[in-house]
């Protein structure tokens, strides 16, 4: 046999299996779905409600909320459940995605250390997991509040959009970052658990971000309240509630407040911007972090 | 050997025990960086280079770091030193678990598995019902795998990995729990993959496997390679080894790569004659063989033949002990006689070569040639033969 004739097949051969090696170390939307599938899965598996719990966590904490803010503590805020609502779902999907993710290099121990493929889509699917769970709280909770006569149509709904990605981004980085060091250090996890506790606070979802506001106004910091939206989830929360929330000033006794920070577009978008910036340079940092310890996830499994 | 599929250069890898990792940050704080470390190095400088189409099977005694190299070409351990590079897709079955989710049902596995291994879902579509016939799951498939048997688990991994077309094949011993019908197919596959050309690499304790299957045997023990070569070879090192080619609670041997000598050949006009080598055509042809089996290591049954060839090395006949009735396997000094009634008219010098091959496995062992060892004259022609032959010469 001539010697081309046979080099040809087989050098095809030599591209075919490079390019199966690289499907197999690359990220694929077809496996993020399998897990995220998975995970659905497993979660509700043998529960007889099965999803209806995803939404009974929100829906309850809701209820809870609105009755001490509303009827405990008087609020004459209108509507207040759109504004809770709004933070209490975003913060929800933060609170799930980066818990998720945290565990999830360690709950797939098992895939970690029998099969080789692209182990940065283990955090992925962590936030994957809680964006789906989103998805189908928001439906829900945007019926109750047009069954409660609240109108959310609007040019501002579409802020959702910015804010829906930054949410996916910043949790996407913290996500990745605290799976890979929760592998070494299994202390992670239970920091994350707590650190969520402390930074549900430092949001505005149960007070309106004027409140601070007003607090650094008086404290004579009021060109230093930039400070309160370094936190990329401030941002997203006030996004989300300028995007549904359509009431921007009330009457309190006779005088004129406001529930947001602010009526209009472009502060938002300003603090999207930071916040995006913010983000992209954690995931960067995340992901190299990722990359250096990923090594030896197996054996520290 | 065809262009390398698997190759690992200097490959070592340590572990840390258990105890010295701080998995806690208080155990970090308390014990501080680098205290009371203990290292485990589970491989150390192995080199392997596996081509195309070879199939090899690793053997070695348990925590040899058998699983341990697999994982390391599966590229999920990373190496301590040394570098691995494996082409096309790798299907691994590493010890038990392939990688499954109890809760999930053994259908759902099988496309996260595949998805795992790289495979768009359409394709695992098409290969659904043949993956789960070859498992025998049937209905089961729908069940979590949770409630499979280990065996049921395993003909479930098996099935994914030979049916996503993988170019490289890893197996951890996971084989020996299936029964042995399942077995018998798992090896049919495995011969069809040889005939494919695809690379397998494969660990087991079964030995014979490794003398019907694989065309290379690698012992493994202490993390270093021990023999590379001939499975039978490696199955004999192995048993050396493990101690088992000595009778129970009989005392170690000295470890001693040994198997067959050949010490002369000696041809001679009568039974035990002085060697003259010497002969003319009709001549009775002694062949006297003498053969060491060496003692204190694997020892091998062999069977010994012998060749007379002529210029060249073109063969002119051959002799071999019957089918069992060679060199037994114990240790001695033999001597094996061919008596040929009446040497054929040959002509010239010849070669006497002597192979002994594994009288199991026909495996060659040992060969040794012994040149001018037969000389006869029956003519002054050249030629290997005398062939007598009537000449007459006419006037046409
Ligand atoms: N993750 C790990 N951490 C520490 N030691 C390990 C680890 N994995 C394997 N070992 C040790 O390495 C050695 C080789 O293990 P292995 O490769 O599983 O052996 P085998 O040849 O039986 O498959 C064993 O002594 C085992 O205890
Ligand atoms: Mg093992």
């Amino acid at each position: 046999m001539s010697a081309p004739a046979e080099s040809a097949p087989s050098q095809d051969r030599a591209a075919l299996a490079r390019a199966r090696a690289a499907a197999q170390g690359s990220i694929r939307w077809e496996l993020l779905s399998q897990l995220v599938r998975k995970d659905l899965k497993v979660k509700y598996q043998g529960s007889v409600l099965g999803f209806v719990w995803s939404l009974a966590n929100p829906l309850f904490q809701l209820g809870i909320y609105y009755v001490i803010f509303t009827k405990v503590f008087t609020n004459p805020a209108p509507d207040f459940h759109v504004y809770l609502m709004a933070g209490l779902l975003a913060f929800g999907a933060f609170n799930t995605a980066v818990a998720g993710a945290s565990t999830s290099v360690v709950g797939n121990a098992g895939l970690v250390k029998k099969v080789r493929f692209p182990l940065l889509v283990l955090p992925l699917s962590g936030v994957g997991f809680a964006m789906v769970q989103l998805g189908l709280q928001m439906p829900v909770l945007l019926v109750i509040a047009l069954i409660s006569g609240v109108n959310f149509f609007g040019p501002p709904l579409l802020l959702l959009v910015p804010a829906l990605a930054l949410l996916v981004l910043f949790s996407t980085a913290l996500g990745v970052l605290v799976a890979a060091l929760n592998v070494r250090y299994r202390d992670t996890s239970h920091f994350v658990e707590l650190s969520m506790l402390i930074w549900f606070w430092l949001n505005p979802i149960l007070y309106p971000a004027q409140l601070v506001k007003t607090a650094f106004d008086r404290a004579g910091l009021s060109d230093w309240f930039w400070l309160y939206f370094l936190n990329p989830m401030a941002t997203v929360v006030s996004t989300f509630q300028r995007a549904v929330y359509q009431t921007p000033t009330y009457l309190d006794q006779g005088v004129s407040k406001d529930l947001l920070v602010d009526g209009g577009y472009v502060y938002y978008l300003r603090n999207l911007a930071i916040g995006f910036v913010l983000a992209g340079l954690l995931l960067l940092f995340a992901r190299r972090t990722f990359t250096r310890l990923q090594a030896d996830f197996a054996e520290d499994l | 050997m065809a262009q390398p599929v698997i190759s690992a250069r200097g490959v070592s890898k340590r572990f840390l025990t258990h105890s010295s990792k701080a998995t806690q940050l208080k155990e970090r704080f308390v014990k501080g960086r680098g205290l009371g470390t203990e290292e485990f190095w589970a491989l150390q400088d192995v080199d392997v280079t596996v081509g195309e189409g070879e199939t090899v099977g690793l053997i070695g005694p348990n925590g040899a770091g058998k699983s341990t190299l697999l994982k390391v070409l599966a590229g999920i351990l990373r190496p301590t030193s040394g570098e691995v590079q494996v082409e096309g897709r790798i299907a691994s079955l590493l010890e038990l678990g392939a990688g499954f989710n109890g809760e999930l049902t053994g259908r759902e596995n099988v496309y996260l598995n595949a998805a795992l291994l790289g495979l768009p879902k359409r394709e695992v579509d098409r290969l659904l019902d043949s993956i789960v016939a070859f498992s025998e799951q049937g209905p089961r498939i729908d069940e979590p795998v949770k409630h499979y048997s280990s065996g049921e688990y395993v003909k479930l991994a098996f099935s994914i990995a030979v049916h996503v077309d993988p170019d490289v094949l890893l197996i951890d011993e996971v084989l020996a729990v299936g029964d042995e019908a399942f077995a018998r197919k798992c090896l049919a596959k495995i011969e069809e993959f040889q005939r494919a050309g695809k690379t397998i690499l494969f660990v087991t304790h079964s030995l014979d496997l490794v003398t019907e299957l694989c065309t290379r045997g690698i012992v493994v023990d202490h993390g270093r390679v021990q023999y590379d070569g001939d499975p039978a070879f490696a199955v004999g090192t192995l048993r050396k080894i493990l101690g088992t080619d000595r009778p129970v609670g009989a005392p170690a041997a000295p470890t001693l790569m040994g198997g067959i000598t050949v010490r002369a050949a000696v041809a001679a006009t009568t039974r035990g004659g002085p060697a003259s080598g010497r002969f003319r055509a009709g001549d009775p042809l002694h062949l006297r063989v003498e053969c060491d089996v060496l003692p204190g290591d694997e020892v091998y049954p062999g069977e010994v033949g012998v060749v007379v060839m002529g210029a060249g090395d073109i063969p002119v006949f051959a002799l071999r002990t019957p089918p069992g009735a060679g060199l037994p396997a114990v240790p001695g000094h033999y001597c094996v006689e061919f008596v040929v009634e009446a040497v054929p008219p040959l002509n010239g010098a010849f070669i006497l070569g002597v192979q002994v091959d594994h009288a199991e496995t026909g495996l060659p062992i040992t060969a040794r040639r012994f040149d001018d060892a037969i000389w006869v004259e029956t003519g002054t022609l050249p030629g290997l033969l005398d062939v007598p032959a009537k000449v007459t010469v006419t006037q046409a």
